[in-house]
């Protein structure tokens, strides 16, 4: 391998303000530090994910801060330094694969390593080809290939020019589920070879769950945390980023009572007479806060569940079932409305239709409390 | 016929040289974000709307032994521009100048953005991008930008008539021409003359339209 392997730190403290379509004056002020591997960036539609992106690949220039990897300075305000894109060595794959129509797949692939001499180059675009599974398309142009062969090829012309970092902007999104995780694989495989700093943006959470080792969690121009992705996922304190990691049900509530020796506390949902247990939060009696509970972690009853070590157990009634691809989503109305769901295999033993009276059944540590 | 192949020779000479002055011009046209850019984009659309003859009577007077023009062609060359086949050239390139500039302004700004940032962060500078990206996918442009300004030039009379008057062999072209032949009441050769380039301006014009239909396009459709 005439790759060396580096084990340097992407550093980038921005503040940048511009004009977007959603808010007339967007800020972005974030400082974070990129180890080697690959650390996803999360974060709702809006919270600047691209802006942060474009801003470390060199092709927007952020107002203040510093940017830099190692003891390569890109960009750094006070010292009025900002290096153009083509000298960063920053690979950057967009969401569309952005291949040039005019050129091969080979000829695309060989784009970057031009400078390089030409058996390099030839035994660099073999390897890489050969990789990520494109080598019998080299000769075809990008419109004659499929998406999924189209983002490979982007994949392995970012990754021949060596770069010392890489930057990934939903790479995947609308590709077919297998189709990404066999690309997840090779790309994966890669980075075993090459410890360099990786930014990944995605808000999908299989595609977090497969390459996450840390979490970067974006939002408003802000980082709102920084963790290993079941901490920064699975219990999340802001009521967007629940949304954006996939919370189908935020409820609203008034904390009743604290039990603190059970560590838990009873809530009032709405102005509904129900009452759900939730973990202890920062919140006393009469407090308003919000719940957060996925769609998916809600147990659906025909009859009155009894004998259950789950806590919760509302009443409801369903209002309407609705298929969506392998799963039904079942809303149903128990003083406050519901979305759960259930598998096909669920709906049709439990025999579920509208107006039909069920027990939702959660348990406690299914909900979460978020900061509204 | 001699007027015929002054014509071709000038129109051809307009449309090489508009290619490499224009090319430069309509990449920062497209490009640029400074605000004044208004500013000399009326400039170069000026041709269009300013009558041929108020054109060439400033290139005239420029071109004259006291023109600024003028002097520093009599300091290189010996003679002044006015009533020579290079001062129509120069007329006629700047006369020409909008139909070159705005194809290849329109396709350099139609190459998409991503094309622009995915080649900048594969390490290639302007220069290369423009070589590698911009100019391949603006292949159409370059060929309407050509095809236009040597069919305009072709078919140009006032701005000749001004800066060139009617040499025979040095600058009387084929419009000034059949003006000539019309004066002098000789319908039929006009009547030959005209039809040529009334043929030459449609083969002309189908060959752009042609082009920029999908199907027919050099360039393969995204």
């Amino acid at each position: 391998m005439a790759y060396e392997v580096t084990s340097a730190v992407l550093r980038a403290q921005i503040r940048l303000q511009r004009k977007t379509a959603a808010a007339p004056l967007f800020t972005l002020d974030v400082s974070l530090g990129i180890p080697p591997g690959i650390t996803i960036l999360f974060g709702p539609s809006g919270a600047g994910k691209s802006t942060l992106l474009d801003c470390i690949a060199g092709l927007l220039r952020p107002r203040e801060g510093h940017i830099s990897l190692e003891d390569d300075v890109f960009f750094d305000s006070t010292r009025n330094i900002h290096l153009p894109p083509q000298l960063r060595r920053i690979a950057y794959l967009f969401q569309s694969p952005a291949l040039f129509p005019h050129l091969t797949v080979e000829q695309n692939v060989l784009y970057g390593i031009s400078h390089l001499a030409p058996e390099e180059r030839r035994r660099r675009v073999e390897e890489l080809l050969e990789r990520f599974h494109v080598s019998q398309l080299c000769d075809r142009k990008p419109r004659e290939i499929s998406g999924g062969e189209q983002q490979r090829v982007a994949l392995a012309r970012s990754l021949i020019t060596m770069p010392r970092a890489l930057l990934l902007d939903e790479p995947l999104t609308g590709l077919e589920a297998g189709l990404k995780s066999a690309i997840l694989e090779d790309l994966r495989a890669w980075l075993g070879a090459h410890r360099i700093p990786i930014l990944y943006v995605t808000h999908n959470r299989e595609e977090v769950d497969a390459l996450g080792e840390r979490v970067v969690a974006l939002e408003n121009g802000r980082i709102a945390s920084v963790g290993v992705p079941h901490e920064v996922l699975d219990a999340p304190r802001r009521h967007r980023l629940a949304q954006a990691a996939g919370f189908e049900n935020l409820l609203e509530g008034t904390v009743k009572d604290l039990r603190e020796m059970e560590g838990v506390m009873r809530v009032q949902l709405g102005q509904s007479v129900s009452e759900i247990e939730v973990p202890l939060g920062h919140a006393g009696p009469g407090d308003r806060v919000r719940i957060a509970v996925r769609a998916g972690d809600i147990l659906l009853a025909t009859e009155r569940p009894a004998k259950l070590s789950a806590r919760n157990i509302l009443e409801g009634t369903v209002s309407s079932i609705e298929q969506r691809g392998a799963t039904a989503v079942c809303r149903v109305q128990s003083g406050v409305p519901f979305v759960v769901h259930v598998t096909q295999g669920a709906l049709r033993s439990l025999e579920l239709r509208e107006k039909m009276k069920v027990w939702l059944v959660l348990k406690t540590h299914s909900c979460h409390l978020v900061e509204s | 016929m001699e007027s015929l192949w002054l014509s071709l020779k000038l129109a051809s000479c307009v449309a090489a040289i508009l290619l490499v002055l224009g090319a430069p011009l309509a990449y920062w046209l497209a490009f640029t974000k400074w605000r004044g850019k208004f500013f000399l984009e009326s400039i170069v659309a000026m041709p269009l709307v300013l009558p041929p003859t108020v054109l060439g009577f400033y290139l005239l007077v420029a071109f004259g032994s006291r023109g600024p023009l003028g002097k520093l062609w009599l300091a290189l060359f010996g003679h002044t521009l006015a009533f020579t086949f290079e001062g129509l050239v120069v007329a006629s390139v700047i006369y020409s100048l909008p139909f070159a500039v705005q194809p290849l302004v329109n396709s350099f700004e139609s190459v998409d953005k991503k094309f622009l940032d995915a080649s900048a962060v594969l390490g290639s500078n302007r220069w290369r991008t423009f070589w590698r990206v911009i100019a391949p996918l603006s292949l159409p442009g370059f060929i309407t930008a050509a095809i236009l300004s040597f069919a305009h030039t072709l078919g140009e009379f006032g701005v000749v008539l001004m800066v060139g008057g009617n040499l025979p062999g040095i600058t009387r072209t084929v419009s000034i021409d059949i003006y000539d032949r019309v004066q002098s009441l000789d319908y039929s050769a006009a009547n030959h003359l005209a039809l040529l380039l009334l043929l030459i301006a449609f083969a002309v014009l189908s060959s752009i339209y042609a082009m920029n239909r999908k199907v027919w396009s050099p360039w393969p459709t995204k």
